[in-house]
């Protein structure tokens, strides 16, 4: 039986309310909120969280033949991304990481090329979704990703949850929307052109995935439907004949259409709340239609996401329409008046790349004493390469004491910096982020997030910050603030 | 460790110190050229006098030719020395330990640094390229951790410490008023310190040291050697330094009260000179104010207040001008800026002038205390190198 193994969500934790747009500019926005990636994450962060997220929830270490990244907004051309989340995941060099992107289709396209495969394969998609100001992208967008974990049942990582049961596609070349690489919004054709052309494709891979799985309609009980082309998914719905209390919520009111990392984001949300033997039907509109089927295996049962859609959703906070646009470069502000950081040297990150990219440490044989970055000399003690590695990614962490740095260089001052002690020892000065200034208290519980400190000469410096725990149940409940501070 | 000190043995026969300032108008070289003018003035000498030169310079100049190229030395042996904001009094240590060999006769120490050509307010970051991993905070950021950990450790609230720290810059920029060579010479009021725009945590505009371009020197000469060039000279008692491993940051059993480091600087320091109680011994002390609190926790760490009672000794007026043990009587880091490579030489110079009874009238301390005490400190919080030396107009 092939399947999914694991699967996880990532949505980012501002949400900006598509009210504030009209407020400000006249015109625009709407109702609900969408999703924002913070100044410091970019579809690879992004991408790398979803993974973590996939990992966690299995509670053991993964090993894929490869790992497929996938969106349309790279953080890099030319250089593969991939490669970033599989050195935050620490996966082994004998493991594949590929790229497959620029066009919205290329998410599910990962998905569904893993499940037709014979290897065990982690698909991470993610997207950062953009349009101009008061246009219907920009609200309706959204920001996030997911991951998966395809294999077949015998795989050492886990039992498949979900099997795959058929698929279908309809393909035809047709101008619905495009975009130029650079540029920062996407343009489209005359809704009803592209309606005529999708309803029928729709049907067409419907068919196909229901006659490949040997399934009526009558067997699907839960039915995702997104796309690119909003007004063709609605209709497809009725053209499809699915009843809407088979339809998915599409997080469109909280957290917007995610492009490439949608059917994956609504497939991971479905499957949160599935219960054993439910035929989900994901149906994707771009630039054509493709259909996959899933049974959940008793399997589902065990499975425990580590963190939940709904989770996530209810742990967002706000940010102002403002911030939103000076994050997305469409509003300049006045940076700091402190130089530019240098760009990081591309040797010296790829001899800390456990460090850098895993936030892997190294712990002293004999006294346990943690050492962030990683050391070869003990701080206590005296012994040298004696060390093993401490991967402290996972641990959670209390704030010992913390500043607000109003002069440092930032892409969005201030700086929010602590220094924080983690959970079982070891200690590490770091940044906060997912936080305001005006929030942190001695005490506060923060975890780790891998995110984009800055870029400068076209190079993004990936490094891991920390943030507030939130909406997630602590194992180690708030100590009693005994910190020294 | 085996630390003997070279008490006694070498003696600073010469000194100057340019006014520190937005020196758009100088160069690195034009302040390192009057700076050394002017010391071999103070010593009597000539240039061909001075057998070896150590340079102090952070960040406007690699190698002795920073000094030598300008002041046209002929083939001197002059060896630039770095050592963070230290960076100044390690030239003097090592100028020191060269007269102390019998290496050289005669030596000497200048410091200097251009700050004000950066463009940008602040000190001039210059870091090795590197995996990207580093801390991106300001100094200021750093040195506001302490605020609330002390407040926390002391049971103090956050308004009587905000006052302290105000107290502290008011003092400073009182002394300040008195010196001709500050960069600052206003006294500023304390509700005018405690009203002034944020930097970093609580720590505002005047909690933090000035930016200015300066330059210092000194001449040193084995103390038998000294009455040959002065009838005042001032002896070294003591010259202690401190590389600290960092661990700071790392370690969570450190609390941010306290610097490490420069409680292991001045225990050597005073056992070289034979202090024993610093408090009834040291008539003055520079100390390395970069940030309010830093100076706070220096009163502390040098012996000059029991734990936890800095504060209130601040507050009550120990360290001011007349009080019992004043510290910065020049005006400080506070005062003056940090041109990093010059401040070292900057606080010896103040010893060098109360100390012989030379300093003006107006911030004249009282010096019964036959000791002055320099701290001058680099890096931050948790992972630091510190300076003290200790010095003394009369021998034994």
């Amino acid at each position: 039986m092939r399947g999914i193994i694991s699967y996880a969500g990532y949505v980012p934790y501002h949400r900006l309310d598509r009210s504030a747009v009209a407020e400000l500019l006249g015109s625009g926005g709407g109702r609900g909120t969408r999703a924002v990636a913070s100044y410091d994450e970019d579809t690879t962060t992004m991408g790398a969280e979803a993974a973590r997220l996939v990992v966690r929830s299995l509670g053991h270490e993964i090993h894929p033949a490869s790992l497929w990244f996938a969106t349309a907004e790279p953080a890099y051309l030319e250089k593969t991304n991939a490669t970033a989340i599989h050195a935050v995941l620490r996966l082994d060099t004998d493991v594949a990481a590929m790229d497959t992107g620029a066009a919205v289709r290329c998410g599910v396209g990962a998905l569904r090329a893993a499940l037709s495969g014979t290897e065990e394969t982690l698909v991470v998609t993610s997207d950062l979704r953009n349009g101009l100001p008061t246009g219907a992208d920009e609200s309706a967008g959204g920001d996030g990703a997911a991951a998966f974990l395809v294999g077949d049942d015998g795989d050492a990582d886990g039992p498949v949850i979900a099997e795959f049961l058929g698929a279908g596609s309809a393909t035809e070349e047709f101008l619905d929307r495009w975009r130029l690489p650079g540029e920062n919004r996407s343009k489209v054709w005359e809704e009803r052109f592209g309606e005529t052309k999708y309803l029928p494709l729709a049907e067409q891979a419907w068919n196909g995935a229901l006659k490949q799985a040997e399934l009526g309609p009558e067997d699907i009980d839960a039915v995702i439907l997104t796309g690119v082309h909003a007004r063709a998914v609605r209709t497809a719905a009725r053209r499809l004949g699915i009843d809407n209390d088979k339809l998915v919520d599409d997080l469109s009111a909280t957290v917007g259409n995610t492009g490439t990392a949608h059917p994956g984001l609504l497939l991971a949300s479905a499957l949160d709340k599935a219960s054993p033997a439910e035929v989900v039907a994901l149906v994707v509109l771009a630039d054509g239609a493709d259909v996959v089927l899933f049974r959940t295996t008793d399997a589902v049962d065990a499975f425990a996401p580590a963190r939940p859609i709904e989770q996530q959703l209810a742990s967002g906070g706000d940010i102002s329409y403002g911030k939103f646009l000076s994050w997305r470069g469409y509003l300049r502000v006045e940076p700091p008046r402190r130089p530019e950081p240098d760009r990081p040297s591309g040797s010296a990150a790829g001899r800390s790349v456990d460090w850098k990219f895993a936030f892997v440490g190294s712990r002293d044989r004999s006294s346990g004493l943690l050492h962030l970055p990683p050391a070869r000399v003990a701080m206590k003690g005296d012994r040298q390469d004696d060390m093993d590695p401490a991967p402290m990614a996972d641990t959670p962490a209390t704030v010992a004491t913390f500043t607000v740095d109003r002069v440092s260089y930032s892409e969005s001052p201030p700086i929010v910096a602590a220094v924080i002690d983690f959970d079982g020892g070891g200690r590490v000065p770091i940044e906060l982020t997912d936080v305001e200034a005006d929030e942190v208290r001695l005490g506060d519980r923060v975890e780790m997030t891998f995110r984009r400190l800055y870029t400068s000469d076209g190079i993004h410096n990936y490094f891991w910050k920390a943030r507030p725990m939130r909406g997630v149940e602590d194992a180690h409940p708030i100590r009693d603030t005994e910190c020294q501070s | 460790m085996s630390s003997h000190g070279i008490k006694d043995e070498v003696a600073i026969v010469g000194m100057s110190c340019l006014p520190f300032g937005e020196h758009f108008d100088k160069s690195l070289d034009d302040l390192l050229l009057e700076a050394s003018n002017l010391c071999y003035e103070s010593a009597g000498i000539a240039k061909a006098d001075v057998d070896a030169y150590w340079l102090g310079v952070a960040a406007s100049g690699v190698s002795g030719m920073t000094l030598a190229r300008p002041l046209k030395l002929d083939n001197k042996p002059v060896t630039r020395v770095e050592n963070f904001c230290a960076t100044g009094s390690e030239a003097l240590r090592q100028a020191a330990y060269a007269v102390a060999s019998g290496a050289y006769d005669v030596a000497m120490a200048v410091g200097g640094e251009k700050v004000k050509d950066s463009g940008y307010q602040g000190l001039p970051p210059s870091w090795p390229p590197n995996d990207g991993t580093g801390r991106s905070l300001t100094a200021a950021a750093m040195y506001s951790l302490i605020v609330p950990a002390y407040a926390k450790k002391y049971g103090i609230d956050p308004d009587e410490l905000k006052d302290c720290l105000a107290r502290i810059s008011w003092k400073n920029h009182h002394n300040g008023a008195r010196n001709p060579l500050a960069q600052f010479r206003k006294e500023v009021a304390k509700e005018v310190i405690c009203q002034a725009p944020l930097i970093a945590g609580p720590l505002g505009v005047f909690d933090c040291a000035g930016v200015g371009d300066g330059a210092a020197a000194a001449i040193v000469v084995r103390a038998e050697d000294a009455a040959r060039y002065t009838d005042k000279p001032l002896y070294i008692k003591a010259l202690s330094f401190v590389a600290g491993t960092g661990a700071g940051n790392l370690d969570p059993d450190y609390d941010y009260t306290t610097f490490p480091e420069v409680v292991s600087c001045a225990r050597d320091a005073y056992s070289q000179a034979g202090v024993t109680d610093p408090r009834k011994q040291i008539a003055m002390a520079e100390v390395h104010d970069c940030f309010t609190p830093t100076e706070l926790i220096l009163t502390e760490d040098l012996g000059f207040a029991e734990r936890g009672m800095g504060w209130k000794e601040i507050v009550s007026g120990t360290f001011d001008l007349e009080g019992e043990l004043p510290v910065n009587p020049d005006g400080g880091l506070k005062s003056f800026g940090h041109p990093i490579g010059a401040s070292g030489l900057r606080m010896h110079y103040e010893n060098w002038l109360q100390l012989r009874g030379e300093a003006p009238p107006e911030r004249r301390i009282t010096t019964d205390k036959k000791l002055g005490l320099v701290h001058n400190l680099g890096g931050y919080p948790g992972e630091m190198v510190s300076f003290v030396s200790i010095l003394g107009p009369e021998l034994g």
